[in-house]
């Protein structure tokens, strides 16, 4: 037990916590303003994966690390045009849309990858983004700019949600459209608005994992991470405080998965542990089932003057 | 700008529709091997004959479209009823580890069963172990009211890791030198070849029978009309006496059973036996060919060899131009999205202001 105590205890151990948070934060975000204005955005994990090639791509061609970020969520943003397109101004199903969506993305990232590097055997590396030692908080210090500029997304989009008309516009679009149309709000834009910049957090949340996790951008490095973000999000009740406590809770138990396999406590097979935050996953979604307030329209295509 | 539904599907749309979703994936993947630096005829020529133009190339693309046919049924009938079972991945090596289970492990049970009784034994085994990998979500989303899309995702990592488990435990192969790999299946299991000196087995003949079959239930029977109904309007066919709950059920047992019959089937028919690598997402690729078959059982057949060609082609095509292998993928998504949208613009028109 006492094992256990020393492993969270340890710093580094809630160093690691928050950096595996970070992706995870910034796509939950991104997934939480898509559903809010009533769109499932599955696109999510190819989103991700194109925005940590394109944000990579930008500054091994010599930009500098922030541009990069520029670049993932500006990429992120084209895919959450293409979801908006598919689904709101065409009505097509949000899963299939999805799908297709995560398909091209990351189709479209492994290519580019080819095609730039045809010949490389080690992935070609660039130097990440710094640990922030000039913050002098204890856990924050030896985390990279990109994880403050998720957790202060937190309050921002609680803000813009709950205290501005534009976000009351985003939370009635979502849960009445025809309400909202009634009002004078055009559901068509706003919801195109809200997928756009959902999707560029998605981009975003891709980006860290090049250029601040890692250094580089390997196959399969996303691996899973977009459809945890759409299962935070329900677990957060599409509230963005929640989301922060969800990614954290996550990445507290993938972090401690990893220790774990290193500790006495490695009678199982690893396989095991690895299972642990996806199973946990499941387990919270069945909890928070019975309380869970879905957007009312979510998931529900919206056409003109259709009931 | 909005959409109106048309009174009758317009037959200019009808012809353009398809002209233009194929137009717009060749303007796609022509840009993206132009800039592969390598020429656009010659490209579409050498996948269409890596894919096609042999009798060896078509026995590749119909030894790929056989997990293809079985996991694009899988997601043919679940989304009929929406069921969105993402899952097919999963079931399809919960249904090829079954496999293994029955007629791999102590040289088949350790029961001496005869081989007749054995195989079949083993595509139940794969079959209910798919099945049932899908009654949970299911279950989760008529009692508790969670989402299937991501209970199903969730449940494909936690698949394969205890897939990697098993290789690298209860099932390992002692003699693939520390390679992960199953043990092997039993040689009377496999399945025996179609056409001699090819790898095309007669798991084609399962597929395209399960494809009629399904046709055949979801036209002619009770429960293939409350399947139906069921996705069309559920509260509707709940009002009208359609055992909704009851229906989605049956479909998650069907949709599961048929993708672990995919995997059962590639172990009994190619791999013979289980590795990590065995699917190169057959079960996301179902949900492709679902769509691009409008979720008709006998277009699935169609649409699973197109999706074959395509990904065979473009692996003869890479080997001999050194365009990447990826422009399958992009093809595939490419097609899959004009194609949605091409179907929609026959049946609404877009009208602005």
């Amino acid at each position: 037990m006492s094992e256990l105590l020393d492993i969270v205890i340890n710093q580094s151990f809630w160093i690691a916590v928050l950096r595996i948070a970070t992706p995870l934060l910034l796509g939950t975000l991104g997934v939480l303003l898509c559903e809010r204005a009533g769109i499932l955005n599955l696109g999510i994990e190819g989103i991700m994966v194109a925005g940590a090639f394109t944000g990579w791509l930008a500054v091994y061609a010599g930009a500098p690390l922030w541009l990069g970020v520029v670049a993932a969520a500006l990429t992120g943003a084209v895919f959450g045009l293409l979801h908006a397109g598919l689904t709101v101004g065409l009505a097509l199903s949000q899963h299939v849309s999805g799908l297709g969506v995560t398909l091209l993305a990351s189709a479209l990232s492994y290519y580019g990858y080819r095609v730039s590097f045809p010949k490389v055997s080690t992935p070609p590396t660039i130097v990440p983004f710094a640990e922030m030692d000039w913050i002098g908080l204890p856990i924050l210090a030896h985390q990279t700019s990109l994880t403050l500029f998720a957790l202060l997304l937190v309050p921002l989009i609680a803000y813009a949600l709950y205290r501005t008309p534009v976000g009351l516009a985003v939370r009635m679009v979502g849960e009445n459209p025809h309400a909202a149309e009634g009002q004078g709000v055009s559901v068509m834009a706003v919801r195109t608005g809200a997928i756009v910049a959902g999707s560029a957090l998605m981009g975003v949340a891709g980006s860290f994992l090049t250029l601040s996790a890692f250094n580089a951008f390997f196959f399969n490095m996303v691996n899973g991470r977009g459809w945890i973000c759409v299962a935070l999000v329900v677990f957060a009740s599409w509230r963005p405080g929640k989301a922060l406590l969800g990614a954290l809770l996550f990445a507290f138990f993938d972090a401690l998965q990893l220790r774990l396999q290193q500790s006495s406590f490695a009678v199982m097979p690893y396989q095991v542990y690895l299972m642990l935050p996806y199973v946990l996953s499941i387990v919270a979604l069945v909890l928070v089932a019975r309380r869970a307030s879905y957007p009312q329209a979510l998931m529900k295509p919206y056409r003109k003057g259709e009931r | 700008m909005r959409l109106e539904r048309r009174e009758v599907a317009s037959g200019a749309a009808l012809i353009l529709a398809p002209i233009g979703a194929v137009g717009f994936t060749l303007l796609v993947s022509s840009l993206l091997v132009l800039w592969a630096g390598a020429a656009v005829g010659e490209t579409y020529g050498l996948l269409l004959r890596g894919g096609f133009g042999s009798v060896f190339a078509v026995s590749e693309t119909l030894t790929r479209a056989i997990p293809l046919m079985l996991t694009g049924l899988a997601a043919t009938v679940a989304f009929k009823a929406r069921l969105y079972n993402i899952g097919a991945e999963g079931q399809l090596y919960a249904g090829a580890l079954a496999a293994i289970a029955v007629g791999g492990l102590h040289g088949g049970t350790g029961f001496d069963l005869p081989p007749p009784v054995l195989f079949v034994l083993m595509m139940l085994g794969a079959a209910v172990a798919g099945a049932l990998l899908l009654l949970g979500p299911a279950l989760m989303k008529l009692k508790l009211g969670v989402d299937e899309v991501v209970t199903t995702l969730l449940l494909n990592f936690i698949v394969l890791l205890a897939v990697s488990l098993m290789l690298d435990g209860p099932m390992k192969d002692p003699t693939a030198m520390g390679w992960p790999q199953s043990v092997a299946l039993v040689g009377d299991l496999e399945l025996s070849k179609l056409i001699p000196q090819t790898r095309v087995h007669t798991g084609l003949l399962w597929a395209v029978s399960l494809a009629a079959g399904l046709w055949a239930l979801l036209k002619y029977t009770v429960p293939g009309f409350d399947i139906r109904a069921a996705g069309a309007n559920a509260r509707a066919a709940a009002f009208a006496g359609v055992p909704v709950t009851r229906t989605v059920v049956i479909v998650a047992l069907l949709s599961g059973a048929l993708a672990g019959l995919a995997g059962a089937i590639e172990v009994a028919g190619r791999t013979g036996y289980v590795t990590l690598d065995m699917s190169p997402g057959y079960g996301y690729a179902g949900i492709v060919i679902a769509m691009l078959a409008a979720l008709h059982p006998l277009g699935v057949i169609a649409a699973s060899v197109f999706v074959a060609g395509v990904l065979v082609g473009a692996d003869s095509m890479s080997r001999v131009i050194g365009v990447p292998t990826y422009i399958a993928d992009v093809i595939v998504a490419a097609s899959l999205i004009s194609v949605l949208v091409a179907t929609m613009l026959t049946q609404y028109r877009i009208r602005f202001g």
